[in-house]
């Protein structure tokens, strides 16, 4: 944090935090689009599909419900703790996104020459940590403020869980902290460079020393818990207690948990994707002469919008006229993409960011696959299996480590 | 002023105004909530202070483990509002006046140490200097304190089920 007290340092964090807030805000409305979407079609539905062409405009719908509807205050509420509830868990959910890298290079604001995060710190993977656990507060008071027998279970179930599942959670990242002997996540990224034998990627998840497969199973686990997403969400089951501890929320209160709960995805799924995967790095090793795997991102930019331009034919009306201009963006986009001062900026949020569509593309399947917990086997499994999980992955990375020197 | 004085003393303030309402408030959950405001106010100190390892470890620490305990317990019993009552005579005539002795005391020592006294800035983030010396210099005192955890643990285990497992009122003819 040795960074001047000046006022530029000032002025561009602010720009970076507006855009990253907008960023954020539409990829949350849009996830909940993606979940219901891929929800439909594991289980044989259509999904959204009246707003808009493939139900694209749902989450305006969705905003605009969210903010007409009647908020409710339940009486006999602690009416301070019930209106705090819902903003802790969204602040906290949000925050945690501004240590997360998203490139290697630089952005010029202003002349200035600025990395692609808002908080390059040196302990950014604790910080991360750090807003996790308290974001537990948020659904612990929103259960005891709101005066009802099921939101006060459902605060209870969360807070017992995320004790429990944080240990695990914490733990099973310390083998790449030996790897690696850094908590800045930068570092960290740029530590799993490298090809064992040319062309396997040096990720932690195949790190050449001892491979990270224990830990990212027990992150991924852990992660689900920690966000409360099935086969983990007994702080909302909806067939035992209603709907845990947002029963007596309505309105937009209800939208800061529900975004709030999409947002700490998205930042699990980051820090997934930066520990375990690479981050912002190609799976490509570099190849000799025209380096084709660069062009990768253009590629899959102007496939979309072919895909995009043929579907829109076969719709009727306003999508007709709105899909293939969609396209036609995205084949801009595309050639902009391929252009050489261009090309080297995409390449890190680029994969960077299909890195983390993928993991949440997994966390959504798991959610519409397996059934949901029961409590003792939510405790045993945490305490019993995921925990000395973990702590063996710990030792055997540290055995593997003195074995290497 | 210089801006790193206007941070203090707002966060000292925080904690300050934290503290005195864990002890006013009258519903426990408002008490927790007091501490830890605490907490984080005094994580905002540690980050002054260029030490942000410690600064995170204390929100995950308290902030985010012992207290969720708090939490979770006071929810477990859904304790409701205390009650006040008047100070008892030796409260009154004993503890208040050495209360207020220990304030002045503490004040007055702490005055006059710190007017030779500046922080020390460690080292590369404070988090290799401090795995150090907990593990290097202070390693035997540091696993001391580790097993007495581990003890008192054990303890609290064994009071637990003695109660639970043999009730001692069972008047049965």
């Amino acid at each position: 944090m040795n960074v001047p007290f000046t006022q530029s340092i000032l002025v561009i964090s602010l720009i970076k935090v507006v855009v990253l807030l907008f960023l954020v805000l539409t990829s949350v409305a849009y996830l909940v689009w993606f979940e219901r979407k891929v929800a439909a079609h594991l289980q044989g539905r259509w999904g959204p599909y009246r707003v808009g062409p493939h139900g694209l405009l749902q989450p305006l719908a969705d905003g605009a419900k969210f903010l007409l509807k009647e908020d409710t205050t339940p009486a006999g509420a602690d009416r301070l703790l019930y209106f705090t509830a819902p903003a802790i868990t969204l602040t906290l959910a949000i925050s945690a996104i501004a240590m997360i890298p998203f490139g290697p290079t630089t952005v010029h604001i202003f002349g200035v020459a600025t990395p692609l995060v808002i908080a390059n710190i040196n302990v950014g993977l604790l910080a991360i940590f750090a807003m996790t656990s308290i974001g537990v507060y948020g659904v612990a008071l929103a259960g005891w403020s709101s005066n009802s027998k099921y939101s006060l279970l459902g605060g209870l179930r969360s807070s017992a869980q995320m004790i429990s599942y944080e240990l695990s959670l914490t733990l099973s990242v310390v083998g790449i902290l030996l790897l690696a002997g850094t908590f800045n996540l930068s570092e960290l990224i740029l530590r799993q460079d490298g090809f064992t034998w040319g062309y396997l990627p040096q990720w932690n998840l195949l790190n050449p020393i001892l491979p990270q497969i224990l830990g990212f199973f027990c992150y991924f686990i852990a992660a689900i818990a920690e966000t409360n997403r099935a086969p983990f969400d007994l702080a909302e089951a909806e067939s035992e207690i209603v709907a845990g501890y947002h029963t007596e929320y309505s309105s937009f209160k209800f939208a800061m948990f529900f975004m709030g709960e999409y947002a700490s995805m998205i930042t699990v799924a980051c820090l997934a994707s930066i520990l375990f995967l690479g981050g912002w790095l190609s799976p490509f090793p570099p190849t000799p002469g025209m380096d084709w795997t660069r062009y990768i991102p253009s590629a899959v930019l102007a496939a979309s919008g072919v895909a995009l331009i043929i579907d829109g034919l076969r719709h009727r009306s306003f999508a007709r006229v709105v899909l293939p201009l969609l396209g036609l963006l995205l084949g801009a986009l595309s050639f902009l993409c391929s252009q050489p001062g261009v090309i080297d900026y995409v390449q890190g949020p680029f994969w960077f960011l299909a890195k983390v569509l993928f993991v949440l593309f997994v966390y959504v399947w798991v959610r519409w696959t397996l059934p949901r917990f029961r409590y003792d086997q939510l405790m045993r499994f945490g305490w019993k299996f995921l925990f000395p999980v973990a702590l063996l992955n710990v030792v055997l990375t540290s055995l593997a480590l003195v074995m290497h020197r | 002023m210089t801006p790193q004085l206007v941070v203090f003393l707002i966060l000292a303030a925080i904690a300050v105004a934290g503290a005195v309402s864990v002890i006013l408030q009258r519903e426990p959950i408002h008490s927790a909530i007091s501490l830890i405001t605490v907490m984080i106010a005094l994580a905002g100190l540690f980050l002054l202070l260029e030490s942000e390892f410690i600064a995170a470890v204390q929100i995950i620490v308290y902030a985010g483990a012992i207290m969720v305990l708090f939490v979770f317990v006071i929810m477990l019993l859904n304790a409701g509002a205390e009650e006040r009552t008047n100070m008892s005579r030796m409260a009154r005539y004993v503890g208040v006046p050495l209360a207020i002795f220990l304030l002045i005391e503490l004040a007055y020592q702490i005055g006059a140490a710190t007017s030779s006294m500046t922080a020390q800035p460690v080292a590369d983030g404070a988090t290799r200097g401090l795995s150090m010396l907990l593990f290097q210099d202070f390693v035997f005192p540091f696993e001391l304190t580790s097993i007495l955890i581990l003890i008192a643990i054990l303890g609290a285990l064994v009071l637990a089920q003695r109660s639970e497992g043999a009730p001692p009122q069972r008047a049965k003819q």
